[in-house]
């Protein structure tokens, strides 16, 4: 199976701070459903930036999508986070944007033409069950709401690989229940490789998924 | 702008109303005179007839014709431009080296106290002039805070999900160029109103110089020059000093 993402050696710190992963050695299939757990401040969030490029590695090599980020150019980066969907915490939603224009985003990123783009964000918004807020200001909707359009968002381009981080933790049941379900299609039928970053598994998940757990900058594979 | 063009055409009118008088004993050759002071833009000999008038009371005609002779030649030398003390000292001497030139009068203390007066009015402008383009660069780098505030989160999130930096900074520059046409149409209602003005008119009027208050075309096309680059160059300021968040 395709490897979409492979770490060797792996060393992540924030600027010339403690190293917060240390050397560590993993590799992701493409089309897997991936958790990552562990306590907070273990490292989890700083690994998930690592992913899309935020945070550069201090040592070792990191290759996601067949992109190598040690050292990788400004034009290279951007290559790559096309065809990632991210999902946030605090969901990064352009304020002065409405909801569907926020979903948009990626998609004029990626040069859809105008048809394309307006079917699939309607499209998106039935699936998130947020239609009638379209035209709605991000700071309009409640978190939960805004997690949603953060979710349509990652998913509106078909990316090879989702990155979530803690995508329910402030969320409703209902919410909650609304993003799992979009993870779980995502990977099952367009066979996204999906990483959630979170501290709970939720006990209802209908995929496979493997499990990482992060303990004193290590990475380890819980069986 | 249009200050210094008030003050270069207060100096013109200036010069056009300054003279001075030489006396010569013989005939001047004006052409020669002119060549040798750029300076000097028209020399106009003066008749003596308005003297010989007043001595006129009991003096023969052929007297008459003898004293015309022997008189003194009076011209009248207009300038091209306003002098400098400096100048009109050098211009001075060198006439006075002219051997038939006798006495240049150059109404030195009024043309003293007219050009102090015109470079102090020269000096409050610049003063003022400075003052108001310190505040304006202050006013300018305060907005350039306000701009990276508002447009560093929509740069980042679009950074995020891999846009190019003319992508991430285009509302950034559309907005520049919008803000910068909307300050040129007010500063150039503004002026246009000024210029017809019947007060502005009567000021320029008053101290007897004629002056384009607004050129509509090249003016304006200043005006908007300057208004876009200035916006450009802070939205370039902007796009160059955004961080990405980690």
């Amino acid at each position: 199976m395709d490897k979409v993402i492979v770490a060797k050696d792996l060393s992540l710190a924030y600027n010339n701070e403690e190293t917060i992963i240390n050397k560590a050695n993993f590799s992701i299939d493409s089309g897997s459903f991936v958790f990552i757990t562990g306590a907070s401040g273990s490292g989890k969030s700083t690994l998930l930036k690592s992913l899309y490029g935020a945070l550069k590695p201090k040592a070792g090599s990191l290759v996601v999508g067949g992109v190598e980020l040690n050292g990788v150019s400004s034009s290279k980066l951007n290559f790559l986070r096309k065809h990632l969907g991210i999902v946030f915490q605090d969901y990064k939603l352009i304020k002065e944007w409405t909801v569907e224009k926020n979903i948009m985003l990626p998609l004029i990123i990626n040069g859809y033409d105008k048809d394309v783009t307006q079917s699939q964000v309607d499209s998106l918004l039935k699936h998130v069950k947020l239609r009638h807020q379209a035209a709605k200001y991000p700071q309009e909707l409640s978190g939960g709401e805004q997690q949603r359009v953060a979710m349509a968002r990652a998913l509106a381009h078909n990316p090879i690989l989702i990155l979530a981080d803690e995508p329910t933790g402030n969320l409703d049941d209902y919410s909650s229940q609304v993003i799992w379900n979009l993870l779980e299609g995502a990977n099952e039928q367009l066979k996204t490789t999906v990483i959630v970053v979170t501290h709970h598994i939720p006990e209802t998940m209908g995929v496979r998924y493997k499990h990482y757990h992060i303990e004193f900058g290590a990475i380890r594979e819980v069986l | 702008m249009i200050v210094e063009r008030s003050i270069d055409a207060y100096k013109d009118n200036l010069a056009t109303n300054y003279a001075l008088v030489v006396v010569a004993q013989k005939r001047l050759d004006v052409k020669s005179l002119q060549r040798a002071n750029s300076i000097i833009d028209t020399v106009e000999e003066l008749s003596a007839d308005s003297v010989i008038k007043r001595l006129n009371g009991g003096m023969s005609k052929k007297n008459r014709e003898l004293l015309k002779v022997t008189l003194p030649k009076f011209y009248k030398l207009k300038l091209k431009h306003y002098p400098t003390p400096q100048e009109l000292e050098e211009l001075n001497k060198k006439l006075l080296r002219t051997q038939s030139i006798k006495k240049v009068e150059s109404f030195t203390k009024t043309h003293d106290t007219t050009y102090k007066l015109l470079l102090l009015f020269k000096t409050v402008v610049s003063v003022f002039a400075f003052t108001v383009i310190l505040v304006t660069i202050l006013l300018i780098f305060k907005e350039l805070r306000i701009w990276q505030f508002q447009h560093n989160e929509r740069m980042s999130i679009m950074g995020l999900f891999g846009a190019p930096v003319w992508l991430r900074s285009a509302v950034l520059f559309r907005l520049a160029i919008v803000d910068a046409i909307i300050a040129f149409l007010l500063a150039f209602i503004l002026f246009s109103y000024l210029a017809t003005t019947e007060w502005v008119q009567k000021q320029f009027d008053s101290i007897g110089i004629n002056v384009v208050f607004f050129d509509t075309l090249y003016d304006s096309l200043i005006m908007l020059g300057v208004a876009l680059a200035i916006s450009i160059l802070l939205a370039v300021f902007i796009v160059l000093g955004h961080k990405e968040e980690v």
